[in-house]
C-alpha cells in the first residue's frame, strides 16, 4: 500500500510537470502544426538559468526573472528560428526547431563545462512531508494542484480574452485569420511567451524533484511531453494535461517494476499505439487529413 | 524542389565519376601509408568517420530527401547494425571475457573465424576468410535493419510528415531500450558495451612479425561506404527512383500514374534502413566498440543536420557535407576549444577589428535584406540591427577590459559555432550545398554555360 501511494504520488507529480511543457507543445502545434523541438531544451534552460541566478540573488527575485528570461527567450526563438520560415515547407520549420535545440544543448554544455548542475532547494517546495507512511516533498503535493490552477487560468484565457480569441481563431485556419486582421505573429508570439512561461514554472517544480541539470535532461521530458499532447490530442489543452498525468502514472508504475529500462521506450509504444489507433489522440479536432 | 528530371545520364559522365572514385580510393591508400598516422591520427579519424557518416546521411536522404518521408529513426537502425556485426564477429574465444557479466554470450560462433577456418586458418586464405566474413557480417547487419524497418513500417509507413518523424523516434528510442534490457544480456550483453570484434584495423596487412605492411583502415571504409553510396546513387536513377521522386512531389499524382504508394514506401523505408545498419557496423569498426547509449537521438539529428547542409535530395551533398562536418567538428575546429591567449598586439588589435567589421557588416546584411523585403520604415528595420548591436557592445567591453586572453575559447565552444553555422544555413541557405544537384549536374552546367547560354534557354523552354 506505502508503495503504491508513493508511486501514485511521484506519478501524479511528473505527470503534472510533464503538462505543463505539454501545453506548450499542444499550443504551437495547434497554431503552426510545428513540433517545437527546441521546448524541452527551453525547460532545461529554465532550470540552469535558475541554478546561475539563485547563486547571486535571492529566489524572490531570481525566480520572477528567470521566468521573464524564459519568455523571452521563447519569443526571440520564434521571431529568430520559426518566422523566417512561415512560408516554407514543414519539414524545414522542424529541421529548423533541431537545429535551435542543438544550439541551446551546446550552448548549454559550453556554458556549463558539461558539468551537472545541481538546482536550489526551494523553500517550502523542497521541504519534506509524510503521507500515508511515505515521505515525500510538498512539491509532490503542490503539482496537480497548481497546474489545475493554470489550466483554468489558462483556459479563461482562451477562452473569455481577446487574444484568446485570436488564438482560437489562428489554431482554426490560419490564412483567413489574417484576412480578418489578426495580427498574426503576435498572437504567434504570445502563444510562444505563454507556452515557455508555463515550461519555466514547470522546471522549477521537475528540478526541485530531480536535483540534478545537464544540457541533455531537457530532451526527454520534452519529448515524453509531446507524446502526452498527441495522446490527449493535439491542439487540445485539458487533453494535454490528461494525457501528461496518464504518462507520469504509467512511467512510475513501471519504474517501480523490473521492466525500469523501458519507462522511456513505453512512452513511445503508448504513442505508435495511440496514432495508428486513434490518431485524433483522446480528445483531438476531428480533422482527417493530419495524420 | 525541381520537378524530376527524365534526361538520360551520359556515359561519359558516369565513367568519369567511376575514375574519380578511384582516383579518391587510391589517394586514400597513398595518404594512409606515407604519413605518420600517429601524428596525423585526426585526420583519419576524420575521414573515416566522414566516410561512415557519408553512408547513413545518403541512406537518410534516400528517404528523407528522394522519397519525402521524413523519418528520424535513423540512431536505431544503426545501433541495430552495429549491434548485429558485433554479435556476429566476436571469436569465440574473447566471447567469455566480453560477457563475463552475463556468464558468456548465447551465440558461440563467429562468422569471420568461420570463414577464416574455412578458407584455411592464417595467411591468404584466413584473410580472403576474414573479409569474406565481415562481408558476410556487413550484410547480415543491413538486413536485421531492414527486417526491423519492415516490421516498425507496418503501423508506422501509414502516417504523415512530423507524425511519421516522431513516431520513428520513439521507435528508435524503443530500440534503444530492448538493447539495453538485462534479460537479453547474455546476446546484446545489457547495457555494457561489445567489444573486441574485427575494426578497421583489422583490415590492415601484417607481415608474419605483426608489423603492419600496408594500411588499410581508411581505405576499407571508404570502399565500403563508396560501393553502398553507389547502390544508392544506382537505385535513385532506376525506375524505382524516379517513382521515389514522384510520390515526393505528389503522392495523389503518383499514386494516379499507377504508382503504389504503400509498397515504394515501404521499399524506400526498408533500403534505407538497410544501408544505415550497415552504416551502424561501420560505425562501430570505426569505434572499436558498440553501445546502445551512444546511439541516442543526438545521433540522428546529427545525420539529419548533415542531409541538410548537403542539401535535401542530392547524395553528392550528403557525402560531401559529411566530410566537411567531420573535418569541422573533429579537426578544423578543434582550436576552438582551447583556451589561448593572443602573442602579440597586432593578433589582439586584428581580432578587435574583425569583431567590429563583423558587426557592422552582419547588420548590413540584415536591413539589406529587410529592405529587399519591402520594409521601409524605422519600426520595421530597428531588429534587424540587434544583434550587430549586441556583437558591437561586446567588442567594445573586450576591449575596455584589456585582457590579452582570446575570448570564448573552451571545450565545448566548437560545438556552439558550429551549431550556429547550421542555423546559418538553415535559416539563410535553405538549399544547403547542392540543393537538389548532383555533382554531375554541376559540373554539366559549368560546362554548359560556357559554349551556349542561349542554346540552354531554348532547350529549357522546349522542356
Amino acid at each position: 500500500m506505502q508503495f503504491a501511494v508513493s508511486i501514485l504520488l511521484s506519478g501524479i507529480s511528473v505527470g503534472g510537470q510533464y503538462a505543463l511543457i505539454a501545453i506548450g507543445y499542444t499550443m504551437v502545434y495547434g497554431i503552426l502544426r510545428l513540433i517545437n523541438f527546441a521546448h524541452g531544451d527551453v525547460f532545461m534552460t529554465a532550470g540552469l538559468i535558475l541554478v546561475y541566478a539563485a547563486a547571486s540573488m535571492p529566489l524572490y527575485i531570481s525566480v520572477p526573472l528567470m521566468i521573464m528570461a524564459i519568455a523571452a527567450l521563447g519569443f526571440c526563438i520564434e521571431r529568430v528560428a520559426y518566422k523566417p520560415l512561415r512560408s516554407a515547407p514543414r519539414m524545414s520549420v522542424m529541421i529548423s526547431a533541431i537545429g535551435v535545440s542543438f544550439l541551446i544543448q551546446n550552448f548549454a554544455t559550453y556554458y556549463t563545462g558539461g558539468l551537472p548542475q545541481s538546482y536550489p532547494r526551494l523553500p517550502f517546495l523542497s521541504e519534506s512531508v509524510i503521507i500515508y507512511g511515505t515521505s515525500t516533498k510538498w512539491v509532490t503535493i503542490v503539482t496537480p494542484f497548481l497546474v489545475l490552477a493554470l489550466v483554468v487560468l489558462l483556459q479563461i484565457l482562451i477562452n473569455k480574452t481577446k487574444i484568446g480569441l485570436a488564438m482560437r481563431a489562428a489554431a482554426k485556419d490560419f490564412e483567413t485569420c489574417q484576412l480578418m486582421g489578426i495580427k498574426i505573429n503576435s498572437v504567434i508570439s504570445f502563444t510562444f511567451v505563454i507556452g515557455s512561461t508555463l515550461a519555466a514554472i514547470g522546471s522549477l517544480l521537475y528540478f526541485t524533484n530531480y536535483t540534478q541539470i545537464v544540457p541533455l535532461s531537457g530532451s526527454m521530458p520534452g519529448l515524453k511531453a509531446f507524446v502526452a499532447a498527441v495522446f490527449g490530442g493535439i491542439g487540445s489543452i485539458p487533453g494535454a494535461v490528461i494525457g501528461a498525468f496518464i504518462i507520469g502514472i504509467c512511467e512510475n508504475i513501471i519504474k517501480g517494476t523490473s521492466f525500469t529500462v523501458f519507462s522511456d521506450a513505453f512512452t513511445f509504444a503508448l504513442l505508435i499505439i495511440i496514432l495508428v489507433l486513434k490518431p485524433t489522440g483522446l480528445f483531438g479536432e476531428k480533422v482527417t487529413d493530419k495524420v | 524542389m525541381s520537378a524530376v528530371t527524365l534526361e538520360k545520364k551520359s556515359k561519359k559522365g558516369s565513367a568519369l565519376a567511376f575514375l574519380g572514385v578511384l582516383a579518391v580510393l587510391v589517394l586514400v591508400i597513398v595518404l594512409e601509408n606515407t604519413l605518420n598516422p600517429n601524428k596525423n591520427i585526426i585526420v583519419f579519424t576524420a575521414l573515416k568517420k566522414g566516410a561512415v557518416y557519408a553512408l547513413v546521411a545518403a541512406s537518410m536522404n534516400l528517404l528523407n530527401g528522394f522519397t519525402g518521408l521524413f523519418s528520424l529513426g535513423q540512431a536505431g537502425f544503426m545501433l541495430l547494425g552495429g549491434y548485429t556485426f558485433g554479435i556476429l564477429t566476436i571469436p569465440v574465444a574473447q566471447r567469455d571475457s566480453v560477457y563475463y557479466i552475463f556468464d558468456g554470450s548465447a551465440i558461440n560462433f563467429s562468422i569471420t573465424e568461420a570463414m577464416q577456418n574455412l578458407f584455411g586458418g592464417s595467411g591468404v586464405g584466413g584473410a580472403v576468410g576474414f573479409v569474406l566474413g565481415a562481408i558476410i557480417a556487413l550484410i547480415c547487419a543491413g538486413l536485421v535493419a531492414a527486417f526491423f524497418a519492415w516490421l516498425i513500417g507496418l503501423p508506422v509507413l501509414k502516417l504523415k510528415s512530423d507524425y511519421l518523424a516522431i513516431a520513428t523516434l520513439g521507435f528508435a528510442e524503443i530500440i534503444r531500450a530492448i538493447f539495453q534490457w538485462e534479460a537479453l544480456g547474455r546476446v546484446t550483453n545489457g547495457a555494457n558495451a561489445l567489444k573486441n570484434f574485427p575494426t578497421l584495423a583489422s583490415f590492415n596487412i601484417t607481415n608474419a612479425e605483426g608489423e603492419i605492411v600496408l594500411r588499410l583502415s581508411t581505405f576499407v571504409a571508404f570502399a565500403i561506404s563508396g560501393i553502398c553510396i553507389w547502390l544508392i546513387v544506382l537505385l535513385i536513377n532506376s525506375s524505382y527512383g524516379r517513382a521515389f521522386k514522384a510520390i515526393r512531389e505528389d503522392e495523389v499524382a503518383a499514386e494516379a500514374m499507377g504508382i503504389n504508394l504503400a509498397k515504394h514506401k515501404r521499399m524506400s523505408f526498408i533500403i534505407s534502413s538497410f544501408f544505415a545498419g550497415i552504416g551502424g557496423a561501420l560505425l562501430a569498426m570505426f569505434m572499436n566498440q558498440v553501445q546502445a547509449k551512444t546511439f541516442t537521438s543526438t545521433m540522428t539529428y546529427e545525420i539529419l543536420l548533415i542531409v541538410v547542409l548537403g542539401g535535401i535530395g542530392s547524395i553528392s551533398g550528403s557525402t560531401i557535407a559529411a566530410f566537411l562536418y567531420m573535418a569541422c567538428s573533429e579537426w578544423w575546429l578543434r582550436f576552438l576549444d582551447v583556451p589561448t591567449s593572443f602573442k602579440t598586439a597586432g593578433g589582439y588589435w586584428a581580432f578587435v577589428i574583425v569583431l567590429a567589421l563583423a558587426a557592422v557588416g552582419i547588420t548590413a546584411l540584415l536591413v539589406l535584406r529587410r529592405r529587399k523585403a519591402g520594409a521601409r520604415k524605422f519600426s520595421e528595420m530597428w531588429s534587424a540591427c540587434v544583434l550587430g548591436v549586441v556583437i558591437l557592445g561586446y567588442d567594445i567591453y573586450y576591449y575596455a577590459s584589456a585582457t590579452a586572453k582570446v575570448p570564448f575559447l573552451n571545450s565545448g565552444f566548437r560545438m556552439v559555432v558550429f551549431s550556429v553555422i547550421i542555423m546559418v544555413v538553415v535559416l539563410f541557405f535553405r538549399k544547403g550545398l547542392f540543393g537538389d544537384k548532383e555533382l554531375s549536374d554541376v559540373f554539366r552546367r559549368l560546362g554548359r554555360t560556357k559554349k551556349a547560354a542561349p542554346a540552354e534557354a531554348e532547350g529549357g523552354a522546349a522542356k
